[in-house]
C-alpha cells in the first residue's frame, strides 16, 4: 500500500512539474504591439531535409522587399552566405529573431558573410512586418510564389506551406557548411550560429 | 488506481494546471507587490559588482542590491524597442551617475529575457551598456515575470529595514531619462 502511495506521489509529481515548465515562452517584443498571432505550441520539425552538410547548395532566384531579385549564385567567390528561413511573419518567435541579427552586421562582416532572410509570405507583409524592426540591413526575400519553392528544394518546407525555422551556411564555394532546422518554436542561440560561421570562414 | 485516487489525482492536476496558468501567464509586477522570488548571479565583473554594493560570489536577489531604489528593464537583443530605446536609458543611467544626490541611491539592471550570456554581451558591446545585464536564457525569470513583453520596467523601492515594494511599472513607452526619472522620484517618495 505505501508503495502505491509512493508511486501515485511520484505520478502526480511528474505531471505538476510538467504542467509548470512546458508552457512554451518567448518574450514577445513591444515593438509589435498587439499585432502578433499566436501560433500555439507546434510539432518541432516537419519536413525532411533535401541537402546535407557538404552538398553544393541549390541555387534560387527570389524577389527582395527592396525590389531587386537576389540569386544566391551572385555571392559565390565572394561572400559566405547564411540563409535564415523563418515560418511566418507577425508570429512570436519569428518576430524576435531577425532584429537581434540586425544588430551584428559587424559579426557577418568580420567573417565575409551576408545573410538573407526568407519566408513564404508575400512582399507586402513582409515590407509591413519587417517594418516594425527598424531598418534592416540585409536582403528580406520572399519564396511566396511558386509557394515556398525554395524552402521545398532545401527540404524545409512543413506540411502547412510555412518553412522550418532554419538556418544554412553556405560557403565561397557555394558549399552547404552548417544546417541548423531548428524546433519550430524556439529560437537558435546566436552564439551557434557565429561558431559556425566563424568556423566556416577559417576553412 | 482505486476510484477516490483517480479522483484526487485528477483534482491535483487541475489545481496544479490553474496555479501554474497564473503564475506563468497572467501575473505581471504591479504596483505594491513585492518580486518574486528572483536569483540573479553575482556579477565577475569588480566594477559592476561594487556598482551593486554585492560582494562574495554565487546568487543575489534584487533587494539586496545597495541602492534605495532599483530600476529593472526586462528587455531583449532581439526586441526592436530595447534597442532604440538603449541610448536613452544609459542617458539616464549617466545623469544618475553625474548627480550627487541620486547616485548610489537609484542604481539599474537589466534582464535579458530569454537571452544567453553571448547575447547579452552583444547587446551590451553594441550599445555599450555602462549597468549590469543579466542573461535568463531558458526564461525562468521571464516567467517569473509573468512573461511580460519587452522592454518592461520595474521600479522597486527598498526599504530600511530590508523590506520592499514595487513603486511603478510599465510596459515599453520609454518617456526618456528625464520624465522616467522624475516619475521614479515621485512615485517612490524621493522627492
Amino acid at each position: 500500500m505505501k508503495k502505491k502511495r509512493l508511486v501515485d506521489l511520484i505520478l502526480m509529481a511528474a505531471v505538476v512539474s510538467t504542467l509548470f515548465f512546458t508552457s512554451t515562452a518567448h518574450a514577445l517584443s513591444e515593438a509589435f504591439k498587439e499585432n502578433i498571432y499566436r501560433v500555439g505550441a507546434l510539432k518541432p520539425i516537419d519536413s525532411v531535409l533535401k541537402v546535407k552538410v557538404g552538398d553544393r547548395a541549390p541555387d534560387f532566384t527570389l524577389p527582395a522587399i527592396s525590389g531587386e531579385k537576389v540569386s544566391l549564385s551572385q555571392y559565390r567567390g565572394k561572400k559566405n552566405v547564411v540563409l535564415s528561413f523563418v515560418p511566418a511573419a507577425w508570429t512570436p518567435v519569428c518576430s524576435d529573431q531577425w532584429p537581434g541579427y540586425n544588430i551584428i552586421k559587424d559579426i557577418f562582416d568580420q567573417n565575409e558573410a551576408v545573410l538573407l532572410g526568407i519566408t513564404v509570405d508575400n512582399i507586402p507583409t513582409l515590407f509591413a512586418w519587417t517594418n516594425q524592426m527598424g531598418k534592416l540591413w540585409f536582403p528580406v526575400l520572399s519564396d511566396f510564389w511558386p509557394h515556398g519553392a525554395v524552402a521545398k528544394k532545401y527540404g524545409v518546407l512543413r506540411s502547412d506551406g510555412v518553412s522550418e525555422r532554419a538556418l544554412f551556411i553556405i560557403d565561397k564555394k557555394g558549399i552547404i557548411r552548417y544546417i541548423d532546422v531548428h524546433d519550430i518554436n524556439q529560437r537558435p542561440a546566436l552564439e551557434d550560429l557565429v561558431t559556425a560561421l566563424e568556423k566556416t570562414n577559417k576553412r | 488506481m482505486s476510484k477516490t485516487r483517480l479522483c484526487l489525482f485528477v483534482i491535483v492536476i487541475f489545481i496544479a494546471g490553474s496555479i501554474s496558468y497564473t503564475l506563468a501567464a497572467t501575473v505581471s509586477p504591479l504596483k505594491g507587490d513585492v518580486l518574486p522570488k528572483i536569483n540573479l548571479l553575482i556579477p565577475k565583473n569588480p566594477d559592476e559588482k561594487n556598482y551593486l554594493g554585492l560582494s562574495g560570489t554565487g546568487t543575489f536577489r534584487i533587494p539586496q542590491i545597495k541602492a534605495k531604489i532599483v530600476i529593472v528593464e526586462v528587455f531583449s537583443m532581439y526586441c526592436p524597442h530595447c534597442q532604440k530605446d538603449a541610448p536613452r536609458i544609459n542617458e539616464m543611467y549617466q545623469m544618475i551617475e553625474d548627480s550627487p544626490d541620486l547616485k548610489n541611491r537609484i542604481k539599474i539592471i537589466g534582464i535579458g529575457a530569454g537571452n544567453s550570456p553571448f547575447e547579452v554581451e552583444v547587446f551590451k558591446k553594441t550599445y555599450s551598456v555602462p549597468f549590469p545585464l543579466f542573461a535568463d536564457k531558458d526564461f525562468s525569470i521571464h516567467k517569473l515575470l509573468g512573461e511580460v513583453r519587452t522592454p518592461f520596467f520595474v521600479v522597486i523601492k527598498i526599504n530600511e529595514d530590508g523590506t520592499h515594494h514595487i513603486v511603478h511599472s510599465q510596459l515599453g513607452d520609454f518617456q526618456g531619462a528625464h520624465p522616467f526619472l522624475e516619475l521614479v522620484m515621485k512615485a517612490s517618495g524621493l522627492k
